[in-house]
């Protein structure tokens, strides 16, 4: 089997799931970890920035 | 006890804030470009004369396990700093480690499976090699789980170090598990005494392979190290505007 120009032969029905495998978990460690930083970072300055207002 | 001077940056959260801005997205990049080329050099590698086209899983299979075993030390090393120490980042950065010890850890798992399948003929076998990573991961989510289940987090974090540092006897196993016990795993091909024994059309590719992983490892690292510090600024912020 040739996947982009590379010849996988035979074993390409073992080969393709474990690059898949990789590749979905890098895209969701990747997003995950991207997303929990940016939504608490948000909260953190939204807390922050009700903080200051209330102690003017 | 306090910090030795070396690790004083760790030391000052707002500092930590800093240099992690610059650093994470830097390593990010750098990953990039090494797997990239990893993937590259590694498609362009001749089919292996024994595991013929299955050597290409080997780039992607080595590197996950590695990173399983180095994500572990960090967890350890980072728990020992929050235990003696009583070092907010080093528990932060110990509870930032965990899943993505755990998540590479089960990318090992589950690549190796996919090479044993056409190789050994089996999913799966008890070997000692392969039992001693299962402890691994069950050692990674067993912290996750007694972090989780602990409300008061002071004692999460105590306990879960502990735990940690006791699942650190597992490292030495699985590193010489295949020199003590007779095993279906090969033995080490890279690190071993006398120098690897894997030809640099392979060991190039595995290499920058591995470099890639270890710098996305440590960019993602930073990263949730960021959210975590993050979470707990605003659970303080929130306990704050609740006293009010």
């Amino acid at each position: 089997m040739t996947v982009l120009g590379l010849d996988l032969g035979k074993y390409a029905a073992f080969i393709l799931p474990a690059y898949g495998l990789t590749a979905g978990f890098f895209v969701w460690i990747i997003a995950a970890s991207l997303t929990a930083s940016r939504r608490w970072r948000r909260v953190a300055e939204r807390l922050q920035a009700e903080k200051d207002a209330a102690d003017r | 006890m306090t910090l030795p001077r070396a690790l004083d940056f760790l030391a000052v959260p707002e500092r930590f804030m800093a240099v992690s801005t610059w650093l994470a997205p830097a390593l990010g990049a750098l990953a990039a470009a090494l797997i990239v080329a990893g993937l590259w050099t590694g498609a362009s590698a001749p089919p292996d004369y024994q595991q013929v086209d299955t050597v290409l899983i080997m780039f992607i299979h080595v590197p996950a396990a590695w990173l399983s075993m180095f994500g572990y030390i960090c967890l350890a090393g980072a728990s020992f700093l929050s235990l003696i120490f009583r070092h907010a980042l080093a528990d932060a950065a110990a509870k930032a480690c965990a899943p993505l010890g755990a998540g590479f850890t089960a990318l090992a798992l589950a690549t190796g499976s996919l090479w044993g399948r056409p190789m050994w003929g089996a999913w799966w076998v008890w070997d000692a090699r392969l039992t001693s990573v299962l402890v691994l991961l069950l050692f990674y989510l067993g912290y996750i789980a007694l972090r989780a289940s602990i409300e008061d987090e002071g004692r999460a974090g105590r306990a879960a170090a502990i735990l940690a540092l006791v699942g650190a006897i597992n490292l030495p196993i699985v590193h010489f598990s295949v020199n003590w016990w007779n095993t279906l795993h090969q033995g080490a091909s890279v690190f071993r005494p006398g120098g690897p024994t894997l030809a640099l059309v392979y060991l190039i590719p595995l290499l920058l392979m591995a470099l890639g992983y270890m710098a996305a490892f440590g960019s993602l690292w930073l990263v949730r190290i960021r959210a975590e510090l993050w979470r707990r600024r605003a659970r303080v912020l929130s306990l704050q505007a609740a006293g009010r």
